[in-house]
């Protein structure tokens, strides 16, 4: 019983943690007033690039690095596409998203269900010792940390720090923004890379850490669920945060319950975390005073600097 | 006294006008100097143009001496230049000193301090931690100025700035503006109110078609000289004979009750209203107290929820539950705020958003459009009300607001309504054609039209209706014979002193 609660715990977070940094990534690229869809593709190319740098390289750090850049490079069409053609951003972020599907299997093509050896979980002596609490705590991989530190930095920098208040006033009302002298362009251009950035991580942790190995098909909808968790949780990133935790804890549910030999069809289970956490974010996020205080005003709206 | 800023031989030409054509204009230190002009006679391009946002093509602006180009708003404030829009621009999720921030340099603690300061000494009362969504627009505008105060500038400019404001807010404004120049701050005044200008500013430039008409001094002007000016012609002064008083009531609201949906919406609390045909009746009150709520239960664009929130009834017929189509079926017509969006679809050109009321009258059979028609009715509308734009081919959204208003009220008046209700018709209209628009509601109403007139303007709602009615926080008050009152009475009502449980109330 015990080692199954610590399974459920310590994996929950450890599940969550690509989607974190992914949501992490998109609020603020939305908060900036940008629909991003295409973080699926842009976590499976994170996700292979990780995977074959790590591999190449034997290092972790590198792999983690290169997954950054690549998304990052990835994201950049999308930022052309919307924020120079002033193309539609759903279209847009569909078709870059389709793209970063299609590169990710081109880059994995040698590795195709290569395993590799997980980042080490970290080990503080009797603290991760521990029972229950030690593993989920004090006996993670370092990323799983990292990934809880990006929700109160980011929470931080939108709320409390003037860089937060230009990328919401640029997400509000670009052209006030810009009446007062703030670089619409540049600012959301910066916050497309970011989230790029932060998508790669997400779709490295899954192929060096939380399932470490490649294969195509791998990110197998998180990218959307990510798009979900930021709308749902109503661009508030610990509520974003409670929302993955909530995925990931459904995720290894399903595995505890085909464990224990329920009869319950299995398609039916992979579909409970998507259904499960759009559910329960959706009933506790109803509140309109909330959303209309959150909701990124011109989100989605393509942006020209004339009159 | 010195010159601060000097503009020689300005213009700027777009594609299909001369919007400012070789303009001269001198500005004093501490001087509150007036931009007076029609809709569309330049005055805005003219502030874009000092404020940085657009170029001139030709001409040279002198900033305390010296030739400078202003690049942007951005250099503009750097070197002195603040400026006040007619839409605020400010973040409406932020609070106060959160919008204050994105513009002035410092700690949030240290400019709500500031803040509070600037507050008290130019008469501004708001509070550095509200919320701006929760702000009226009366306190919005005076966190715009706050916010250009505090970036210390030499010359403020003001678009427009009492079309927002009630009565009382008018005079605390002009105190303040009075504070701000006798402290050595300029200052740029548009408008086309000439009552304002004649008791504000030192000297006016008029402006008319582009062009420099010429520089006076108001107080030695009298409100017909000016406008005389600025229009180049005598206005048409809209005729007012009493109202008959027995036609049948066409509009009838009763005891309307509603919360809306939208959480910074004002919710309405027992509401009743009637309108006859034949007569015109006004609801003043400053915008944000309730109008839109009550606008979009007339029209149908909120339905009412049964059986216990009141009625409405429209020609004698029960409408609270129908659509707004079916309404206009009845004979109701109806003239929104927002052009854009609620009046007109900015992407389709004139003669397409004829169509949107006009389908059901003539401009289609059997299911086909009538194009020639459409077109045909469109151009009329253009030629009837002097709409100033390029054929009916011209997209919505390319007319300045006063020119589109002025189309979709003339729209709706050629669809022969029995109800023709208006929400702030003569808004950014320029003066000879708003003295046109009221003229035709005049005519409209002795052809035995009832119509409900929403303004913001009470010179507007003196001159042509005939029973007024103010509204203010979600109450409506009862109505009052137009030939019976006055400007101070409803402008008191306006602050809220009919409502029972009202400090203002109380205090009278």
């Amino acid at each position: 019983m015990i080692d199954s609660l610590t399974f459920l715990l310590a994996g929950t977070l450890a599940a969550a943690t690509p989607l974190i940094f992914a949501a992490m990534g998109e609020l603020v690229v939305e908060k900036s007033g940008v629909l991003n869809l295409s973080i699926e593709g842009l976590m499976a190319t994170g996700a292979a690039t990780g995977f074959v740098v790590a591999t190449v390289t034997g290092s972790a750090v590198a792999g983690f690095t290169a997954a950054a850049f690549a998304s990052m490079l990835l994201s950049f069409v999308f930022a052309a596409l919307t924020l120079g053609f002033l193309a539609n951003q759903v279209a847009a972020g569909l078709a870059v998203g389709i793209l970063g599907l299609g590169t990710s299997v081109l880059i994995g093509k040698q590795y195709e269900g290569a395993t590799i050896k997980p980042i080490a979980n970290i080990d503080l002596g009797f603290l991760s010792d521990l029972p229950i609490i030690g593993k989920t705590l004090f006996g993670q991989d370092p990323m799983v940390y990292v990934g809880i530190a990006s929700v109160v930095l980011i929470t931080w920098v939108l709320n409390r720090t003037k860089l937060g208040l230009i990328i919401r006033a640029v997400g509000e009302s670009p052209k006030a923004a810009n009446s007062i002298g703030y670089p619409v362009i540049l600012v959301r251009f910066c916050a497309i890379a970011f989230g790029g950035a932060m998508a790669g991580i997400g779709g490295a942790h899954l192929t060096l850490s939380y399932t470490p190995l490649w294969a195509e098909g791998l990110v197998a909808g998180r990218g959307w669920i990510v798009v979900a968790l930021v709308v749902f949780g109503t661009w508030k990133a610990p509520r974003i945060a409670l929302g993955a935790y909530l995925f990931g804890a459904v995720s290894l549910l399903e595995l505890f319950v085909q464990g224990q030999g329920f009869a319950i069809p299995s398609q039916l289970m992979s579909a409970m975390p998507y259904i499960i956490t759009i559910i329960i974010l959706a009933i506790i996020s109803r509140d309109a005073r909330i959303i209309k205080l959150n909701h990124p005003a011109s989100l989605g709206v393509p942006y020209t600097s004339g009159e | 006294m010195t010159e601060l800023l000097k503009l020689d031989g300005i213009s700027k030409i777009y594609p299909s006008v001369v919007a400012n054509d070789n303009i001269d204009l001198s500005i004093e230190k501490g001087e509150i100097h007036a931009i007076l002009g029609e809709n569309g006679a330049g005055k805005s391009t003219l502030m874009k143009l000092i404020y940085g946002v657009s170029q001139p093509d030709r001409g040279t602006i002198y900033w305390r001496g010296k030739a400078v180009q202003v690049r942007n708003p951005a250099h503009a404030r750097a070197l002195g230049i603040g400026m006040v829009f007619q839409h605020f621009s400010l973040f409406e999720s932020m609070t106060v000193v959160q919008n204050i921030s994105l513009a002035v340099p410092g700690s949030l603690s240290d400019l709500s301090k500031a803040i509070i300061k600037a507050a008290e000494g130019f008469g501004l009362p708001v509070s550095p931690d509200t919320l701006v969504n929760s702000l009226s627009v009366g306190e919005r505008q005076r966190v715009e100025i706050i916010r250009c105060i505090l970036q210390n500038p030499k010359l403020l400019i003001m678009d427009e700035p009492t079309s927002v404001l009630p009565p009382q807010g008018v005079e605390m404004l002009f105190d303040t503006l009075r504070k701000l120049a006798a402290d050595g701050c300029s200052i740029l005044y548009i408008s086309h109110k000439m009552d304002e200008i004649r008791s504000l500013c030192d000297r006016a430039t008029v402006l008319r078609d582009g062009k420099l008409v010429g520089t006076v001094k108001p107080s030695e002007e009298t409100s017909q000289s000016l406008a005389k000016l600025m229009i180049g012609r005598e206005i048409p002064h809209a005729s007012h004979e009493a109202a008959t008083e027995d036609g049948e009531v066409k509009l009838r609201i009763e005891q309307v009750n509603h919360t809306p949906k939208d959480p910074f919406g004002t919710p309405l609390n027992s509401v009743s209203l009637q309108v006859r045909a034949g007569e015109i009746v006004g609801i003043a009150g400053v915008s944000g107290n309730g109008q839109n709520e009550l606008m979009r239960i007339i029209s149908g664009e909120t339905l009412l929820k049964p059986p216990s929130n009141g009625q409405i009834t429209l020609c004698g017929q029960n409408t609270g539950r129908l659509a707004p189509m079916q309404r206009r079926r009845l004979g109701f017509s109806f003239v929104p705020e927002e052009r854009l969006g609620r009046g007109a679809v900015p992407d389709l050109n004139l003669g397409y958003n004829s169509l949107l009321t006009g389908l059901e009258n003539g401009l289609s059979s059997m299911g086909f459009i009538r194009f020639g028609k459409m077109k045909a009715m469109a151009d009329e509308c253009i030629a009837k009300n002097d709409v100033r734009c390029g054929g009916n081919s011209a997209r919505a959204s390319s007319l300045s607001g006063g020119n589109l208003q002025k189309f979709i009220v003339g729209r709706e008046m050629a669809l022969t309504p029995e109800v023709l209700v208006l929400s702030q018709p003569t808004w950014g209209v320029d003066v000879g054609a708003a003295a046109a628009i009221r003229e035709a509601l005049i005519k409209l109403r002795d052809a035995g039209v009832a119509i409900l007139l929403v303004s913001e303007e009470l010179e507007e709602l003196f001159e042509v209706t005939d029973r007024i009615h103010v509204i203010f926080n979600g109450h409506l008050s009862d109505s009052l014979p137009t030939r019976g009152t006055n400007a101070e009475q409803i402008g008191h009502w306006m602050t809220g002193s009919f409502v029972p449980s009202t400090p203002a109330a109380a205090a009278s």
